[in-house]
């Protein structure tokens, strides 16, 4: 299968690979997919905690190019956007930008849950530290 | 020296034409037109001649006899006649059992489920952790209903090679025709129908560098095994295939037999060189792992796991080499690869693998600059992994509870 041009230019794009400390308190970390279905997104934001705002993303993605695609994108997608923004992304815009065929409609998915799971993980770190 | 890219790395998919085989089809195309089958005239004397040429090519390959060689389109044609011919053919006299192997190709396995839908009993035999059969799993599987066997012997993702010589005493014993798809074995590794006790072998003429669309199957003649052709028509090829045998094309073929007879040694150590000296230098690298047996395997096919790194993703960063994934993932299913599934090689491992093809025509400058390209694209895709930095923290990764979909 012939990938995008898009897919080709974000897989390419190294500049949000790698990994903040997991233990920061402004750090927010997602991981979602299972190693047996073939992709695991891992995605951490570092948020100013003045203004709720994404400052930082890095992933690190097991996938084909079409997954690592997806959660480069989103690491440039989700930076300066406050967290309830980052939050309505959704995986139609994501396969959009990248002309994702049917059949890698799922790498969208894992990255819009990769977000999700990022904030929440975040929001629930305040909470316990608030506590 | 500058090498021409890409660079082809996927044998098992298909050979190119050798320049000798391409070179006598094409001149073969403009002198022998007639139909070999035309018996009133020179132009199908001449055509029936290089036929039978051809015929005899292939059956010297295996030690055959020439009458027992049919000509058909291919490997997956030729799976066709012997499965369903054999089992529908023998159905009468109360036979209506067929034995293969999950590792089978898709042809073998779907003309296998095609004859269970048409209430034959089957049975898929498994396969051991190194892709190879168990003997006596095999003998308890057989019955007085069974017909046939049906074992590959050279397995296209894995390259593992199956017992031959065994199975067919085994069927020998037990009065059961014994097939054999040698669609990646036949001009590769040494075959001899009456020392390997085979009934039936499935011959393709395009992973011997001859052209696609030619193949033949090889029939028993003593002990006599019987066919129900799948095709009707003019009674060509004793009735088991009808229609015109393509001429050039089968002259091709035969070509391509007689090569690889002649080189047979010579490509082995040309390839057996090359590698063992990929898979030296790729195992460096730590957490690779060789799919299927290590010692029974047919040294052109190399199929590797890279942990942590996902297979569409490396075929992806190394497209300067026209490999495929073991993994289906490149086609339109997402399922990892059922062969390797019946390995039971682990499924995050399953989806990390790679077939890499060697054959006549590829150089050692090729192999070097894949070797090389192959260890900075690893590194960098692992560096991006999460599973990578995982296994390199130690954690176990079956340890996880993963969010499945």
């Amino acid at each position: 299968m012939a990938y995008s041009k898009k897919v080709e230019e974000y897989y390419e794009n190294n500049s949000n690979i790698g990994s903040f400390a997991k233990g920061e308190k402004n750090i927010g970390t997602g991981l979602v997919g299972a190693p047996a279905c073939g992709d695991v997104m891992k995605l951490q934001i570092k948020v100013d905690l003045q203004n709720n705002t994404i400052i930082d993303a890095k992933f690190k993605t097991f996938g084909c190019g079409s997954a690592i695609a997806s959660s480069s994108l989103i690491t440039e997608w989700i930076k300066g956007k406050n967290l309830d923004d980052a939050y309505k992304i959704s995986n139609l815009q994501i396969a959009e930008e990248l002309s994702l065929p049917p059949v890698k409609i799922h790498c969208s998915v894992l990255a819009e849950e990769a977000i999700k799971s990022a904030i929440e993980d975040f929001k629930e770190k305040q909470k316990t530290i608030n506590n | 020296m500058t090498i021409k890219l890409p660079i082809y790395l996927d044998y098992q998919s298909t050979s190119p034409v050798d320049p000798r085989v391409a070179d006598a089809v094409y001149k073969s195309m403009q002198e022998d037109f007639g139909n070999p089958h035309s018996r009133t005239h020179s132009f199908g004397w001449n055509a029936e001649e290089k036929v039978e040429i051809a015929r005899k090519q292939i059956a010297d390959l295996i030690n055959a006899d020439p009458k027992e060689i049919f000509f058909t389109s291919g490997a997956t044609e030729s799976n066709n006649i012997a499965i369903k011919g054999v089992a529908n053919f023998y159905k009468n006299s109360g036979k209506n059992h067929i034995i293969t192997v999950a590792t089978e190709h898709k042809c073998v396995l779907n003309s296998v489920r095609d004859l269970e839908q048409e209430g034959f009993t089957t049975s898929f035999l498994g396969v051991n952790k190194n892709g190879l059969i168990d003997l006596n799993q095999l003998e308890s599987l057989i019955t007085d209903k069974t017909s046939l066997v049906s074992v590959m012997a050279i397995n296209n993702e894995i390259g593992v090679i199956q017992p031959l010589k065994e199975i067919g005493q085994l069927c020998r014993k037990f009065g059961v025709f014994f097939h054999s798809d040698c669609a990646q074995a036949f001009g590769k590794i040494a075959l001899d129908v009456n020392d390997l006790n085979l009934d039936l072998m499935s011959i393709s003429g395009h992973k011997i560098y001859a052209p696609k669309g030619i193949g033949a199957i090889f029939v028993r003649r003593k002990p006599r095994v019987r066919i129900k052709p799948l095709f009707s028509g003019g009674g060509q090829e004793r009735g088991i295939r009808c229609g015109t045998v393509p001429t050039s094309l089968a002259l091709g073929l035969g070509l391509a037999s007689e090569i690889a007879k002649n080189e047979m040694t010579k490509d082995h150590q040309h390839i057996k060189k090359l590698s063992d000296k990929f898979l030296k230098e790729i195992l460096k690298l730590s957490h690779i792992y060789l799919n299927g047996d290590e010692v029974n395997r047919y040294c052109g096919n190399l199929n590797l796991s890279f942990a942590g790194i996902e297979g569409e993703s490396l075929i992806m960063a190394i497209k300067d080499l026209g490999v495929s994934s073991g993994s289906a993932c490149t086609s339109a299913s997402l399922e990892p690869s059922y062969v390797l599934h019946a390995l039971g090689v682990d499924e995050d491992l399953a989806h990390t693998s790679i077939r890499f093809g060697i054959g006549r025509f590829t150089t050692e400058e090729e192999i070097d600059y894949a070797i090389n390209l192959i260890n900075q694209k690893v590194n960098r895709l692992r560096e991006m992994s999460p599973l990578w930095e995982m296994i390199q923290e130690g954690i176990d990764l079956k340890s996880i509870k993963w969010k499945t979909h």
